[in-house]
């Protein structure tokens, strides 16, 4: 027999865990410290709002919460490189991207604490609301990159995954249907090793989830998922390549998920506990934070400033988030149809009148 | 005017809207090119191009997830599912995304998409092919089902479920694919939605049916009207929501129902519509509700496909258990 096809996945790394640069060049964002420190000043508000969420569900302020502790290169990388324009399709961790767009923390806050108005947040009002039916959202962002080829857009779709969403069939169909159609979207795959308490060596055979990128006949790159100038750069690539109609990436993503699956799991359950151990040395803020200083951007005082103004902003999106108090009950009816039919209109008027009883 | 079968008063419909609205796009498999397995989409692509009418990769839960992202960007995506059997996979998107973006998101995101596919048994079919699945998606919250009965009104209502601003699940009886010409004017003039069509009235029974039932509960009707019987004949048209005001206003006329359709009798739209006149009027009524319906089976293939689906006879001696009683 002939070899009739072969494939490669390259691996892209400017910073290794103890924030050495493992490339001589650097891309050019990376040489304007204003655009590092403005990311990295956005994963260390992302990593106090998320304590500060864990906090609140802890001690009953909000309900089952999913944490972004380890993530928030990939998603602050995501962000940065995006354009207001673009349309997000996450699936429900990505506050770091979501920040970076404009979504408000207190609109989080009000989606896991069980309150649709969340979902009809801040940013750009194209950007779909979180997923939670895995890997779904990939056919939406596929769809949406189908509207701005067809209107001739110089606009791209960004949709993320976990691990654990590459065994959906919706995966595969929305990458094959954007190969064939050469369609301006970008496929994240967030691979954080766990698929709630199921490890990526139960999930596939593949020893990458880019090389899954090879049947939908697009090109697929993995990234360390930790180092923010890393993902940003290929998220830069990703888009330019979707926005000037050269076709679809999936970027996999190397992280670790260093909390649990949501604030309802326990993975000490399942995970040993030297490999989340070691999941904390390589976690994403600690090397930017130390390529910064090493290179003078940085310094232990800035560091106790940015902590306490993240704090304090944090503790602002907090009171905003109390403040919102329970939806209106006819508010669970009012955006069922643009045009509300008759039997709605009934049964609206029954849960108002049902929930007048016990105010 | 020429007289036009149902199946090309569903293209007609599809190119008015492609004709005037630069956002309809049409899509599925087998579209193209071929203009559809059933030709509903014949000559679509030849007269507007592969930029508007779409062959899909053969992935029915991609064709309603591309719809819905397309959709909620400002399209207004006409998907076609190939046969009533294959429909399932998109199930998942429809319920948990098309159904509820509007409401989740508290009306930033909509879905103005129509996913119309083939319904219905008694052509002869493969396995797979006949299936009666409008009451999985009537129990779907923010979704509108459709099911026409004749070419002009699946003409206007399919311009109706393009114009409209949430998603509609179309059902198209391959039954009468074929059957029952009619003149319709292709003017772009919709039907409405949510509303019931009383096409024979009477006083001594109401029959409710739709699809392509609507044709044996027609003849049953006819054949009783010869008898000295009349019925008052609701074509419920939209399934879901179900226009209960014109059906309750008819059994508050004639104190009997019979409802007929062709889906599995368990969990059916009948019993939906049985329950609410029990609700609302069963003061009115002078004999029990009559349901006629496919049994609690999986569609038979074609040898026996005519022993599951109420026939004329079916219809009559329901109509007439009601009378009776």
């Amino acid at each position: 027999m002939k070899t009739v096809a072969t494939f490669e996945i390259k691996y892209q790394q400017y910073l290794d865990p103890e924030a050495k640069l493992v490339q001589k060049k650097l891309p050019k964002f990376a040489e304007d410290k204003d655009e590092l420190l403005k990311m990295y000043r956005m994963m260390s508000f992302v990593r106090v709002f998320d304590t500060k969420a864990i906090a609140l569900q802890r001690t009953g302020q909000l309900g089952t919460y999913a944490s972004c502790l380890g993530h928030e290169a990939t998603h602050v990388g995501i962000g940065a490189a995006m354009k207001p324009e673009d349309a997000f399709f996450p699936m429900y961790r990505e506050y770091g991207a979501q920040f970076m767009r404009g979504v408000k923390p207190h609109e989080v806050l009000l989606f896991w604490g069980g309150d649709e108005r969340g979902n009809h947040f801040s940013g750009p009002q194209h950007d779909f609301a979180w997923c939670v039916p895995i890997a779904t959202q990939y056919h939406h962002a596929a769809g949406a990159a189908t509207a701005f080829k067809l209107r001739k857009e110089k606009r791209a779709a960004v949709t993320v995954i976990g691990d654990g969403g590459t065994s959906q069939g919706d995966y595969y169909e929305a990458i094959n249907c954007a190969g064939a159609w050469q369609l301006p979207v970008v496929f994240v795959v967030a691979n954080n090793k766990w698929a709630i308490s199921v490890p990526l060596s139960a999930q596939t055979a593949c020893e990458t989830l880019a090389q899954k990128a090879v049947a939908g006949g697009i090109e697929g790159i993995q990234v360390d998922g930790n180092d923010i100038i890393a993902v940003r750069d290929v998220m830069d690539h990703a888009l330019d390549k979707a926005r000037s109609g050269k076709g679809p990436t999936l970027v996999e993503a190397l992280t670790y998920r260093i909390s649990d699956h949501t604030t309802a799991d326990d993975a000490t359950r399942y995970r040993p506990k030297d490999e989340v151990e070691d999941a904390k040395k390589k976690e994403p803020l600690i090397r930017i934070r130390k390529y910064l200083m090493d290179i003078g951007a940085w310094d232990a005082k800035k560091e106790e400033k940015l902590l306490a103004e993240c704090a304090e902003q944090v503790d602002a999106e907090v009171k905003l988030y109390k403040e919102a108090g329970k939806p209106p009950v006819a508010s669970m009816f009012d955006h069922m149809f643009a045009n509300l039919p008759e039997a709605l209109v009934a049964q609206r008027e029954e849960a108002v009148e049902e929930a007048s009883h016990h105010g | 005017m020429a007289k036009v079968a149902m199946v090309e008063a569903i293209a007609m419909a599809m190119a008015y809207e492609l004709e005037h609205d630069p956002s309809v796009v049409v899509l599925g498999e087998d579209v193209g090119v071929n203009g559809g397995v059933f030709r509903a989409t014949a000559g679509l692509q030849q007269r507007f191009g592969k930029d508007r009418v779409m062959d899909t990769p053969l992935a029915e839960a991609l064709i309603a997830g591309i719809s819905i992202g397309m959709a909620a960007q400002g399209m207004k995506p006409v998907a076609e599912i190939q046969f009533s059997g294959f429909i399932y996979p998109t199930v998942d998107q429809m319920i948990n995304h098309a159904g509820r973006l509007r409401t989740r998101t508290r009306g930033r995101l909509h879905v103005p998409m129509v996913l119309r596919a083939p319904s219905g048994g008694g052509i002869h079919a493969p396995e797979h092919h006949s299936e009666s699945n409008e009451a999985m998606f009537a129990h779907m919250p923010g979704i509108r089902t459709v099911m026409p009965s004749s070419p002009s009104r699946a003409y206007g209502l399919l311009l109706a479920a393009i114009r409209d601003p949430d998603p509609v699940v179309f059902l198209e009886p391959t039954r009468l694919y074929r059957l029952n010409k009619q003149e319709v004017d292709d003017n772009g003039e919709a039907l409405p939605l949510d509303t019931c069509f009383v096409l024979r009235e009477g006083e001594d029974v109401t029959l409710v049916s739709w699809g392509a039932m609507v044709h044996e509960t027609l003849q049953a009707a006819a054949k009783l009207g010869e008898e000295g019987v009349s019925c008052d004949v609701i074509d419920l048209a939209t399934v879901a929501p179900i226009d209960f005001g014109t059906i309750l206003e008819s059994v508050e006329k004639t104190g009997r129902l019979v409802i007929v359709h062709e889906a599995p009798r368990n969990c059916g739209v009948g019993a939906e519509i049985a329950a609410t006149v029990a609700e609302k009027a069963i003061y009115s009524l002078k004999a029990p509700i009559e349901r006629v319906t496919g049994y609690d089976i999986p569609m038979p293939l074609f040898k026996l496909e005519h022993d599951y689906m109420p026939s004329v006879e079916r219809v009559l001696k329901g109509i007439r258990k009601v009378l009776e009683a």
